[in-house]
């Protein structure tokens, strides 16, 4: 239940977030049941649609903000976290989302990305990753991996991919997680962590690009045995049968084991909340390729000090020692003179 | 305290204090202007400082400058040579005698002539003895070794805490000199240095001492006396470009009701601004110091979208990685406000230099048909209300607005007749509260005088809208591909900035002899002008001057005005550009005066080139 401006209960639908403009991926394009599912869950913010505000860069999933009945702007390629951190930090009260892609936030818009998350700006980063661009018609990504044969890479791409949570989490990112375009389920769950954390919250969304890149995530989106769902407190289990676990190695590191030889009690228990990094760290390095799995859900969240409330505070802080600015007192500081 | 020994009146004086970065010389400068400005002389200053923090001691590149023009009579500029030269080392000897006026007088600080300083700025033989100086009048004094001297007593301080203690000693002799009102720079000492009370002992009794060797030197057989300026009366202060620039925004904040959003990276000579609005915080003022140039622009436009007035300030590398965001600005038609303190390029080029440089970059220096408007500011304290008039602009007509300094202008000085802040205007609008088409909102629906769109923020129910970089179908702001839509909307945002022609006073001519001749100028180059159109007008020559204060769109009669002299002449620091911009939309025959030397115009080569053109 939401409060309108009435002060009067009303129940929105994810039917009252639907713009009246045609959504115009491609068919089959993953970005539909993202759309879907971010519709269906926002009725969940207990918030009234005027308070939500999108905000994009370029891609194909920056066309995103045109199909919410919400605020909205699709802005300039890479800078959505900038111009959003703008006004989230300007507007407290406004529940705050940027929608961007692998070139968007990895390549052009690295920087800001990074800045925006070690700021702990209260901003959700949703980040549709389809390792491809969509938009400009296929070439590779700064998530593609190497060798990717492309529009603009015919012999193979030549360089290393980021892997967008490692990025997040060296960005000292203080909520981070992954969820999968098709699974309405972990994805609505990891939105709505995301939405209860207060601060900068980064979220990976593996989605398929069924022009340019069908099929990348088969591997987890099709066989939900290499699903490893995380949850907090929970020693972490996989497989059909959860019968794979994850070990830590003394040095930090993590292998899949089999539980029935390992032992339910050797198993890496997932703490979200750890101060220190490294264990969600960890956890991101865990890939189809390393380990034939990849985990899902809330890698991290931890409370820290969010950058618009330590803003505000300063602005009161400031008033409660000097006053309210008075500018005829301001102009007249320091030395003046008095001529006739 | 005052002066014994004869005393001569003098109508002006300019007075440079040269030195080492690390001797303090913009510190002297500052205190001797202010003492100056209430002593209530009117004055203008010019601070010339290395970008370097501190280049090697004693080498060329290392001399800091900081020039003071002050007069019984109003002037324009801080003076194109200097009478008296205050250098505290031979490099600051080398580079600023040229300068200094045939006759005019130079004090030295001699226990600095040494061979290695000496060496250092490249004398062969020490110029305080080979008699290169004849024709100056020198007053070779022992500025480090007195200072030292004097404060043999004060406790707690090193030697070499004590040597640099002379710069106070040198403001003090300059004190007596001028009989310069002492109370100022000693309550300024007491509280700058609360936290060390032995530097702040060291250093007012290097100030008094310098003081006392002026009284009591046979050196100095005479003191001078400039008689305070008949200026407007009212409540005056001294105020350097940025600091006006500063107040400017802070008041727009308040005459418009919007809370000021600041995003900003530093960069010289734009940086004063960034630091001193953090100080505004009791106003409301949100400053961010962003990752980069782009995300400083970018967040004050999302801060835009939510209602705020968003500012970004830098200087030309930094605005031109802006130009992506102003042109989102231009269709997203939200308010939002750049400030360009120029300095010499093109790329780094010279970081504490003016010029005026920028113009063409921040007319045209975007992909497509992106208009902007404007605004210059012409003198230090005329930043303040060029601030306010740029938020105004960009506030009631939904666009981004280039408001141009410079490094002269930022750094340098004037006294500043304090406005009354209840005579200010409001520059307040009206935020969209209800749809505008039945219950539907149309955000592109227009303002039918000023062809502003309606600006709802995001918490307004039933507003909710979309808007982005993709061209827009007019009224609905959906995206569109439309030929004609595209035909339509470019001329509609360009027909909104022309139109604010109707909104900005008229272009001021200033002839009182019915000439032949106009000098038109913009920017920092006004007192220059100013000063070499009485110049000329004094020998007898007629001319007349005007000055733009707008450059995008221009005052509606720029064109009747250009186009009824029979010569006109545009000196600017670049190779030409508004005389570029005149020529193309007014078809006249404008002549240039252009250099880009880094440095503001001098009133005598201006008073030259203007009488050239009248006699041609």
């Amino acid at each position: 239940m939401t409060a309108d401006g009435n002060g009067n209960l009303v129940q929105l639908t994810a039917k009252d977030f639907k713009s009246d403009q045609e959504v115009r991926w491609c068919p089959g394009c993953g970005d539909y049941a993202i759309l879907n599912v971010i519709q269906g869950f926002m009725p969940e913010l207990g918030l009234t649609r005027e308070r939500i505000v999108f905000v994009s860069g370029i891609g194909c999933a920056a066309r995103f903000p045109y199909y919410m009945q919400t605020y909205g702007m699709h802005s300039i390629h890479g800078r959505a976290p900038a111009i959003a951190t703008g006004l989230a930090v300007s507007r407290p009260d406004l529940s705050v989302w940027v929608v961007t892609g692998d070139g968007d936030a990895l390549s052009i818009g690295g920087n800001h990305l990074i800045h925006a998350l070690r700021r702990n700006v209260n901003l959700k980063i949703l980040l549709f990753n389809n390792e491809i661009y969509g938009l400009t018609k296929g070439q590779y990504s700064p998530t593609s991996r190497i060798g990717k044969v492309t529009k603009s890479t015919p012999m193979g791409s030549l360089d290393y991919p980021f892997n967008p949570l490692s990025v997040a989490i060296g960005a000292e990112a203080s909520f981070v997680a992954r969820a999968i375009d098709t699974d309405k389920k972990g994805l609505t769950e990891v939105l709505g962590a995301a939405a209860r954390h207060r601060g900068s919250a980064f979220v990976e969304i593996l989605q398929n690009c069924n022009i340019y890149n069908d099929g990348a995530f088969d591997f987890v989106r099709e066989d939900k045995a290499n699903r490893i769902y995380l949850a907090h407190g929970e020693r972490i289990r996989f497989g059909a049968e959860s019968e794979k676990g994850v070990q830590q190695y003394p040095d930090g590191s993590l292998r899949v084991v089999d539980v029935d030889e390992a032992g339910e009690n050797s198993l890496l228990v997932h703490d979200t909340a750890h101060a220190q990094a490294s264990l969600a760290f960890a956890l991101s390095r865990i890939t189809f390729e390393t380990h034939g799995a990849v985990p899902l859900g809330v890698f991290r969240a931890l409370e820290r000090p969010v950058y618009d409330d330590l803003m505000s505070e300063q602005l009161d802080r400031a008033r409660d020692e000097r006053g309210e600015g008075d500018l005829a007192a301001l102009l007249h500081s320091g030395d003046t003179w008095t001529v006739g | 305290m005052s002066s014994t020994k004869p005393v001569e009146q003098l109508e002006r004086v300019v007075i440079r204090f040269a030195g080492d970065s690390g001797d303090g010389m913009q510190l002297t400068g500052d205190r001797f202007t202010s003492e100056t400005a209430v002593f209530g002389n009117d004055l203008a200053t010019l601070p010339d400082f290395p970008a370097e923090i501190r280049a090697p001691a004693g080498s060329l590149p290392g001399v800091s400058g900081f020039q003071l023009h002050f007069a019984d009579h109003d002037i324009l500029t801080p003076g194109d040579q200097p009478s008296v030269l205050v250098a505290m080392n031979p490099a600051a000897l080398k580079v600023n005698i040229g300068d200094l006026v045939k006759g005019g007088t130079v004090i030295v600080n001699t226990d600095a002539f040494n061979d290695r300083n000496l060496q250092k700025a490249g004398y062969e033989s020490n110029p305080l003895e080979d008699g290169s100086l004849e024709g100056f009048h020198v007053h070779p004094v022992a500025l480090s070794s007195m200072t030292v001297e004097a404060l043999k007593e004060v406790e707690g301080i090193t030697s070499r805490e004590a040597e640099r203690s002379k710069n106070f000693f040198a403001l003090g002799l300059m004190s007596w000199l001028y009989h310069r009102p002492m109370e100022g720079t000693l309550a300024f000492i007491e509280s700058k240095f609360a936290q060390r009370p032995e530097i702040a002992e060291a250093n007012t009794r290097a100030f008094k001492a310098g003081w006392n060797y002026g009284e009591t030197s046979e050196d100095f057989a005479v003191s001078y006396e400039i008689a305070p300026a008949q200026l407007a009366p009212g409540t005056y202060r001294q105020v350097s470009g940025n600091t006006a620039l500063t107040y400017g925004l802070v008041a727009a904040s308040r005459l418009s009701g919007l809370p000021l959003f600041l995003g900003a990276y530093p960069i010289t000579p734009a940086s004063d601004v960034l630091e001193q609005l953090a100080q505004m915080k009791h106003f409301g003022v949100r400053t961010f110091q962003a990752e980069d140039e782009i995300a400083a622009s970018g967040a004050a436009l999302g801060a835009a979208f939510g209602g705020a007035l968003g500012v970004t300030t830098s200087a030309g590398p930094g605005v031109v990685l802006k130009s992506e965001t102003v042109g989102l600005a231009v269709t997203l038609e939200l308010p939002l406000l750049i400030v360009d303190v120029q300095r010499a390029g093109p790329s780094t080029g010279m970081p504490t230099k003016p010029e005026q440089a920028d113009l063409l970059m921040v007319l045209f220096g975007r992909n497509s048909e992106s208009p902007v408007p404007v605004v210059a500011a012409s003198t230090p304290a005329g930043c303040f209300h060029a601030a306010i008039e740029a938020a105004r602009i960009a506030i009631k007509y939904r666009t981004p607005v280039f408001l141009l300094s410079d490094a002269y202008l930022a750094n340098g000085s004037e006294p500043w007749l304090i406005p009354d802040v209840g005579e200010l205007a409001d520059i307040s609008t009206e935020f969209a509260t209800e749809p505008n088409d039945g219950d539907a909102f149309l955000p592109y629906r227009r303002d039918p005088e000023t062809l502003a769109r309606p600006w709802a923020i995001p918490g307004t129910p039933g507003l909710e809208h979309r808007i982005g970089g993709l061209e827009k179908a007019d009224e609905t702001g959906n995206v569109s591909y439309d030929p004609e839509n595209h035909d339509l909307m470019t001329r509609l945002r360009a027909a909104k900035v022309a139109g604010i022609a109707a909104d900005i006073p008229e272009l001021e001519v200033d002839d009182p002899d019915g000439a032949d001749t106009l000098v038109l100028g913009w920017g920092s180059t006004y007192g220059a002008i100013g000063a070499a159109a009485r110049r000329v007008r004094a020998g007898g020559r007629t001319v007349a001057t005007a000055h733009l204060r707008y450059l995008n769109p221009f005052p509606r009669n720029t064109g009747e005005v250009v186009r009824s002299y029979e010569k006109v002449l545009i000196p600017e620091m670049n190779l030409g550009q508004l005389r570029m911009l005149i020529r193309a939309q007014f078809l006249v025959d404008a002549a240039g005066y252009n250099k880009v030397r880094g440095r503001p115009f001098r009133a005598a080569e201006l008073e030259d080139a203007i009488t050239a053109l009248v006699d041609s």
